[in-house]
């Protein structure tokens, strides 16, 4: 399971002191309807050079979990630690500077790349907020970043418009990329992608890690792309965090019921999953985010539940070894 | 492209089907001479990435093409024509022997009316019944779409109601009339995953119960192996590969069909497996190469690929066709053969 | 890796923005008519050299009927077409100036509300709800009537009309923009709000005001020809308005002393009118991309 990092050496040391520390965040929203814990108590972590994948279905509080992580939404409680540095509090002066070593990539660049800029100004944007390197420099720096992500070098000077999804994509990536940072946020990178480009970005994003050695926390919805591109999975469910696992041990052995239906449900050529989903009947009533189920939120729909889960709410502990963790009082 | 041989007519029949657009006075082709048929109780998988045809190829079927889109070609609706079909005569069609279910369930919903009122007027449409006649049949088919309590949700609006439960409020319409053809262009997409499972398997119910074909629009090879018979892949327009969903997972032939089969992350790889890549991208609609489309992405193309566009032919049974001049001398794929669980 | 992609060339790039205007007929109508009126008055000086209120002909003249006034004289004998030409330099200058006030007051209020929320954007729109409550020609009167009549306090009047429209405008505008990607993403790459708002904000709010504004000169320009018309103009110079109002007298008779300004008035505001239409079209980034 290991390779060989040029940066780190053997990677990603799951033992190593983490790059980010999550404890206990908490993000929430007041509207007409009434508040909604879209984050309800969150932990987690991400090495250096990792790659944690954040999966769970629509309104689960992952989109949310990144943007706060970035500081994008207020958490209303909760520390954020980058290497030892809490980011939760911190005035925004201060937090500018932090914002170098964490970058985010959005699920939509199209959108995110503002359409008037050429695809070089955009890019090389990061380098002057923060005055690095002379204009020389950057436009060194930019054209090796479009070469980086196999962008044609007459690209800088085109719009984003001129571009097909999956390069506005790299264009994205690249900006993220430029200031070389420890953490990049991916916030379902290629759930808008055909699968044959869905593949060039996946494989280029492993480059990218391979060579840089910088993390990713990959969200997605899409389980598959989570599998093959995570270190270890985390797996939330309205707004908590139901199990985190190394990879190869999440689809091995799944320990929390909702982590097993939802892996049952994804079709593949490969499994029995069809045999497997039959009994397995889930009600379709996704419980309303302004009143979520008491206790464990997943037990009106688990098949297991039991007095306890209704009242008492399951925390996240070690499973099997430390590395595998699940918040379930019957696992 | 001719409709296959097999006992008992097909219930559908496409045959060489083209459909163009205008677009500022130039006339773009976007679907070449497509041609395919689905019998009584199978699933027809149509498989492409964005801008295949797949969604465009639906909407002909229905004749719900844009104002500026032509169709020609023959398209058979239990043994009669209905391509040429217009106003009145294809609305009487339309619900009744075929019908459509779409991505997003709310295009098809009205948000100022209950879900039970809709149904009823999808029924009162096309068949003389009473209200109260109508009232029970939209009650048993709530029911048998697996809505919970249907006397209540009769009364709701679709806003109340989750994307999956609408979505199924949907396909009771379209099944109210108990059609010949069920069209379902990239029904599950904008549902959450375990959602899509259900109402897909439920797609699968019904068409057992009733008889009925199935023609699944879908970009997603998951969905096509557990949920279709047979598959029609297409690419730029064309068909490139048709055959058993069975088949072609175990040994796709087609360079396009196979790269797509192998750029899916698997379960259970290795850490850190590069996924087989397709590089390049899908030509745009006026700027298609003169052979082969798929030839500038092709591993195996060579000069006669990129001169005529190759014809759909039979390999094996006549139900296996390639559009491949050089698929025979392709080596096996480098993965272990792909085995559709049962 | 890949190795370098080929970029779709099929993808047109969008024609310049005056090639996009000049498409549509109607604004080049629009066109075609501000730049008559502006060229009027632009030439007035060399045309009509001298002061327009001279009274320099025989009183109440047809048009035609004495070559050196093609469109006639008015009651005291002042060159018709002298006080057009000039009254279009003093018009179109009133209107844009008016506009550029309103402009400045407006999208700054507008954006920074949009833009930081909260108690700021509840204090700035209570002000701006205050003044869309003062009906504007009222309350532009009436700061007229108290200032005094002159060019000066006719612009600043309704600059301060003008601007309510346009901040609520820009605020939606912004708020959209505000909570989407691209601010997001700005901010992530450690960007500053001025930058944010000079740079991404603004000039992706530019389409809608640009439309606004040439609306508001036409608005200008009508509330400047009412002012005058009620006797409320600046005294020293002469306006279309005036000369309606001039002409009022005389209407029955010589029906053209007020019909000549009053046409020019409608040419000038359909002109505006037009080309706001136009810009509309032309700057709507997704029609220009498809």
């Amino acid at each position: 399971m290991l390779r060989t990092n040029p940066l780190y050496g053997s990677a990603p040391d799951l033992e190593a002191r983490p790059l980010l520390t999550v404890t206990d965040l908490a993000v929430q929203y007041r509207t007409a309807g009434g508040t909604v814990r879209a984050v309800d108590g969150v932990s987690l972590e991400v090495h250096p050079g990792e790659t944690l994948g954040l999966v769970g279905e629509s309104g689960c509080g992952k989109s949310t979990l990144g943007r706060a992580i970035l500081r994008l939404v207020e958490p209303s409680r909760g520390s954020i630690r980058l290497d030892g540095r809490e980011l939760v509090g911190l005035p925004r002066r201060a937090l500018r500077g932090e914002r170098r070593r964490l970058q985010m990539v959005f699920q939509d660049s199209g959108a995110a790349l503002d359409p008037r800029w050429t695809v070089g100004r955009l890019i090389e944007e990061p380098l002057r907020v923060y005055g690095i390197g002379g204009r020389a420099e950057r436009r060194d720096r930019v054209a090796r970043l479009l070469a980086d992500m196999g962008l044609p070098p007459d690209a800088a000077a085109r719009h984003p418009h001129a571009f097909s999804g999956g390069q506005r994509q790299r264009i994205g990536i690249a900006r993220a990329l430029v200031l070389d940072p420890d953490l990049v946020v991916c916030d379902e990178p290629v759930s808008a992608l055909d699968v044959s480009i869905q593949a060039q970005i996946l494989n280029l994003l492993q480059d990218l890690q391979e060579r840089r050695g910088v993390a990713f926390l990959f969200i997605s919805h899409d389980l598959s792309v989570v599998e093959h591109v995570s270190d270890r999975v985390a797996v939330m469910y309205l707004g908590r965090i139901v199990e985190t696992a190394p990879r190869d041990a999440l689809w091995r052995a799944p320990a929390h019921p909702y982590t097993r239906t939802l892996l049952a449900a994804v079709p593949s050529p490969e499994r029995q999953a069809r045999r497997a989903r039959r009994g397995v009947n889930l009600p379709d009533a996704l419980p309303s985010p302004y009143a979520p189920p008491s206790g464990c939120h997943f037990h009106p729909r688990c098949p297991l539940a039991v007095e306890r889960c209704r009242s008492e709410v399951p925390a996240l502990r070690a499973f099997s070894g430390t590395a595998h963790r699940v918040a379930c009082h019957l696992a | 492209m001719s409709a296959e041989t097999r006992t008992g007519a097909p219930v559908l029949e496409v045959d060489d089907l083209r459909i163009s657009f205008r677009e500022r006075a130039a006339e773009r082709a976007a679907v070449h001479g497509l041609g395919f048929s689905v019998e009584a109780g199978e699933t027809l998988a149509i498989v492409g990435e964005s801008g295949c045809g797949k969604s465009l190829t639906a909407f002909a079927l229905l004749g719900l093409l844009p104002g500026n889109a032509r169709a020609s070609g023959r398209v058979r609706l239990e043994g009669r024509d209905i391509l040429g079909l217009e106003g009145e005569a294809m609305r009487r069609l339309r619900g009744t022997r075929i019908a459509m279910i779409f991505q997003e369930p709310m295009t098809a919903l009205n948000p100022v009316l209950t879900i039970g009122a809709q149904i009823v007027e999808a029924i009162r449409e096309h068949e003389a019944v009473s209200a109260a006649d109508a009232r029970t049949r939209t009650l048993s088919l709530l029911a048998r779409v697996r809505i919970p309590d249907p006397e209540r949700r009769f009364g709701e609006y679709p806003h109340r109601l989750s994307g999956g439960m609408r979505q199924r409020v949907v396909i009771a319409m379209a099944l109210a009339c108990a059609p010949a053809v069920l069209v379902a262009d990239e029904p599950t997409t904008a549902l959450d995953v375990t959602v899509q499972a259900e109402i897909l398997d439920l797609i699968d119910d019904l068409r057992r119960e009733t008889g009925m074909a199935v023609v699944l629009i879908t970009h997603d090879l998951g969905l096509v192996a557990e949920h279709a018979d047979r598959v029609l892949v297409m690419y730029a327009g064309r068909a490139v590969e048709a055959g058993s969903a069975a088949a072609l997972f175990a040994a796709p032939r087609h360079p396009y069909t196979r790269a797509l089969v192998a750029a899916r992350p698997r379960p259970g790889s290795a850490l850190r497996q590069r996924l087989v890549e397709i590089p390049g991208q899908v030509p745009p609609l006026g700027a298609m190469p003169p052979g082969c489309a798929f030839a500038p992405r092709c591993p195996a193309a060579e000069a006669p690929c990129r001169e005529t566009p190759p014809p759909l032919q039979s390999v094996g049974t006549a139900a296996e066709r390639v559009a491949c001049l050089r698929w025979k001398d392709l080596r096996a794929p480098d993965q272990s053969p792909v085995r559709l669980g049962a | 890796m890949t190795g370098t992609l080929t970029i779709s060339a099929a993808r047109p790039r969008p024609a310049g923005l005056v090639a996009r205007l000049i498409r549509r007929p109607s604004a080049v109508v629009g066109l075609a008519l501000l730049g008559l009126v502006a060229g009027a008055g632009l030439a007035a000086p060399v045309l009509y050299p001298g002061d327009p209120l001279d009274m320099i002909g025989a009183p109440l003249q047809w048009p035609g009927m004495d070559p050196a006034f093609p469109l006639g004289t008015d009651m005291l004998g002042r060159d018709i077409a002298a006080g057009i030409t000039h009254g279009a330099r003093i018009s179109l200058m009133i209107g844009a100036v008016a506009t550029l006030v309103a402009l400045v007051i407006g999208v700054g209020i507008g954006a920074g509300a949009g833009y930081y929320g909260g108690r700021v954007e509840a204090a700035l729109m209570r002000l701006t709800e205050l003044f869309q409550t003062i009906p504007p020609f009222l309350f532009t009167l009436a700061i007229v009537a108290v200032l005094q009549p002159s060019i000066p306090t006719i612009v600043l009047a309704i600059g301060l009309t003008g601007w309510p429209g346009l901040a609520r405008l820009v605020r939606a505008e912004v708020l959209r923009l505000r909570d989407g990607e691209l601010v997001q993403a700005s901010i992530v790459i450690g960007a500053s709000d001025a930058r944010i708002i000079g740079l991404h904000i603004l000039p992706n709010v530019l389409a809608p005001v640009v439309v606004s504004a040439s609306i508001l000169v036409a608005n200008a320009i009508l509330t400047e020809s009412s002012l005058a018309f009620l006797g409320l103009g600046d005294p020293n110079v002469v306006s279309w308005g005036g000369m309606v109002g001039a002409g009022r007298e005389v209407i029955r008779t010589d029906w053209f002393v007020a019909a000549a300004p009053g046409l020019a008035i409608v040419a000038a505001v359909l002109a505006l009118n037009l080309l706001g239409d136009g810009l509309n079209d032309a700057l709507d980034l997704k029609r220009a991309l498809r």
